[in-house]
């Protein structure tokens, strides 16, 4: 069977090589790379721009978007035909083509979260390797801390004054570089699809602004609901342990630091919110005023085929009903948690109707291609692409995440970043 | 310790001291002098299309896979015959079975998955098959996209894919507005028609051109003036396909009209 059949159902005419070849997984690249742009925009917001409520986010944020960096990578890998020579983008570049730049552009930006992470956790590594070090018995799990802290200390043991200030510095410089880095990683996402001339779905100046603006949008939603949870799960460790040790923070204390933090961020949220939703519904508006030779096509895919994916999901119950939710008077915690899973399901669809939106009529004009997701994998290229591989994408980030937090704790940390 | 005025000194010295020979290197563009000294590529292949006489037969499509090793019965082929029906109500029916490989044996048009429709022939105003095949682009949206230049342009015009380099993305096949390329069933990267660069660099026609039996393909050098293809081009009134792309498609069409896609 030839590749893009098992998913693809042709309605009218279309040519014949055409099937629908980005499939879920390309959906899940830029949603994923998004995510890490706009967690780490959030936590600059505390970094560069000193907003000081954002504290306790903004460095959950940062370790978060740390963790989906290598993620934005595996759907990349799992949609290639030939996922060994994925490698070839970085050593062999073809400049005239947007993905040729992914190497460079994902690399520095890796470097620059990697090297702001470092100064972070300088101290904490430090004073944690010298607390271990004094130690007479150290129990396994403590060896091997020991070992990776000093491995990445490397050598800069000094927790000075000057030097814990010369850290401050250098971690606002990253966060400030690494804003339109991150912008770029996923603006370049956006213009990846919209420098498609042969797609007239995709082709428009504004999808690099429209990419940017979703991905704050979720990278922020996505921070607000999984540091809710964290805080949940803190809050049940904690009044569980507290029996044992009182002077642990009792839950009311944790809960009111929690319901701040997330207003706030909630209001970022929103402005990002209003920012996606105008350009969005400019590009639409423009290609129906315009009424170019593909808008009649497109109009009965945007209007017919994809209604319910489009206004329904996207707009309806991804942008609107959050949108007022967040405005309403009284905000709580419950609110905004829903408010965000909602608008993380509103950039997921709008990145479906993109993606899959863009290949779901041909380019012949004449015809309609619709896709079935491959549920159930019976071949290798089913799970590929299909719901499997997309689930897999989508829980690697915490796992990994998971993972992360045992080397670098991110509550409970008396340094002054 | 140096100090400021000698710094700027030896930088400027150390900065035009380094753009002399890296000047140089565009004096002696090897590939401008090539160019400057006689055209290095005498020929440019294009395509001729006569559609008024196609018939559908699918010889050219049955040719080109056997040609070109595309497995026989995959639903993908590197060229293939559209079959227009307008009817007088002004609708126009389009379908190509299979990329038309057995003909178009059937007065039913396939649809997709709606129900084939047949147009009864009194109501019929006109019919005819257009045979599509890479345009082989002057300005090809498919090498630019391609990430790790796996697929280019030879100095003859003639795009190719290398089966050893390509990684799979399928950025070209999205870049390309004819839908020529897909992913080959056995080979797992981009193919594409090529104008059998193999034949045609050898002497011998493409599979396609010797296949039809009435003449309606026709391969020929844009470069020289004598080509039988080439007058057709410069004195007849020829067109080509979506022009609006700005891709600067290389297959000349006699007689297409606007209702092709």
């Amino acid at each position: 069977m030839v590749h893009g059949e098992a998913w693809t159902i042709k309605e009218f005419f279309c040519y014949p090589n055409e099937y629908i070849y980005w499939t879920i997984q390309i959906v899940m690249y830029p949603f994923m790379t998004g995510l890490v742009a706009g967690a780490f925009v959030l936590s600059s917001l505390y970094h560069v721009f000193g907003v000081k409520q954002l504290k306790e986010i903004a460095r959950f944020s940062l370790v978060f978007s740390f963790a989906l960096l290598p993620v934005a990578m595996m759907p990349l890998m799992l949609h290639l035909q030939q996922p060994l020579r994925g490698i070839e983008v970085m050593m062999t570049p073809h400049f005239t083509s947007a993905i040729a730049a992914f190497g460079i552009v994902f690399t520095t930006y890796a470097l620059i979260v990697a090297s702001e992470l470092w100064f972070v956790y300088r101290v904490y590594f430090v004073e944690t390797a010298t607390a271990l070090g004094e130690k007479r018995e150290r129990t396994l799990w403590e060896g091997i801390l020991y070992l990776i802290y000093r491995l990445l200390i490397m050598g800069a043991w000094d927790i000075s004054h000057e030097a814990v200030e010369k850290d401050e510095k250098a971690v606002k410089v990253l966060a400030a570089t690494g804003i339109p880095v991150a912008c770029f990683l996923h603006g370049y996402a956006g213009f990846i699809f919209g420098s498609v001339k042969a797609n007239a779905l995709w082709m428009t100046p504004l999808m690099p602004v429209i990419f940017i603006c979703s991905a704050v949008v979720s990278g922020i939603a996505l921070c607000i609901v999984t540091y809710t949870v964290t805080m949940e799960l803190r809050k049940m460790i904690f009044s569980w342990k507290r029996q044992q040790k009182p002077w642990l923070p009792s839950t009311d204390e944790l809960k009111s630091a929690e319901v701040q933090v997330v207003t706030m961020t909630s209001k970022y949220l929103l402005m990002f919110l209003v920012l996606a939703i105008t350009l969005e519904l400019l590009d639409l508006i423009f290609r129906g005023y315009t009424a170019l030779k593909s808008w009649d096509i497109l109009r009965s895919v945007i209007y017919d085929k994809d209604f319910f994916k489009i206004f329904v999901l996207q707009y309806g119950c991804g942008n609107a009903i959050p949108f007022v939710l967040l405005l309403l008077p009284r905000l709580s915690l419950k609110r905004v948690v829903f408010c965000s899973l909602l608008v993380l399901m509103g950039v997921f669809m709008m990145r479906w109707n993109v993606v899959i939106g863009g290949q779901a009529f041909s380019s012949s004009f004449a015809g309609f291609m619709e896709y079935r997701l491959p549920v159930w994998p019976t071949t290798m290229e089913l799970f590929k692409e299909g719901l499997f591989g997309a689930i897999m994408v989508a829980i690697t980030p915490f796992v990994l995440f998971f993972g992360l937090t045992r080397i670098l704790p991110i509550f409970n940390l008396k340094d002054s970043h | 310790m140096i100090d400021r005025r000698d710094f700027c000194k030896k930088a400027l010295l150390i900065a035009g001291g380094m753009a002399i020979p890296l000047s140089a290197l565009e004096l002696f563009d090897p590939k401008r002098l090539l160019a400057e000294k006689n055209d290095p590529a005498p020929t440019r292949w294009v395509f001729l299309v006569d559609t008024h006489k196609c018939v559908g037969c699918g010889f050219c499509v049955k040719a080109c896979k056997i040609e070109n090793e595309i497995p026989y019965d995959a639903n993908v082929t590197r060229t293939w015959v559209e079959r227009y029906v307008i009817s007088r109500d002004g609708k126009t029916h389009i379908d190509s079975p299979k990329g038309a490989r057995d003909g178009f044996i059937s007065p039913k048009m396939e649809q997709g998955v709606e129900h084939p429709v047949e147009v009864r022939n009194e109501d019929i105003a006109k019919a005819f098959f257009v045979p599509k095949l890479c345009n082989q682009c002057d300005n090809p949206p498919c090498v630019q996209v391609c990430p790790v230049g796996a697929t280019y342009q030879t100095a003859d015009g003639v795009v190719l894919v290398d089966r050893s380099w390509c990684i799979g993305c399928g950025y070209c096949i999205m870049g390309c507005p004819y839908g020529v390329r897909f992913f080959h069933p056995v080979y797992h990267v981009a193919e594409k028609c090529n104008f059998c660069y193999h034949r045609i660099t050898k002497g011998m026609k493409t599979a396609c051109v010797d296949a039809c039996p009435f003449g309606a393909r026709r391969i020929g050098n844009l470069k020289d003036p004598n080509d039988p293809v080439t007058r057709v081009i410069m004195t007849e009134r020829v067109n080509v396909l979506k022009e609006e792309y700005g891709t600067k498609p290389q297959v000349f069409y006699l007689g297409l009209t606007k209702e092709v896609k």
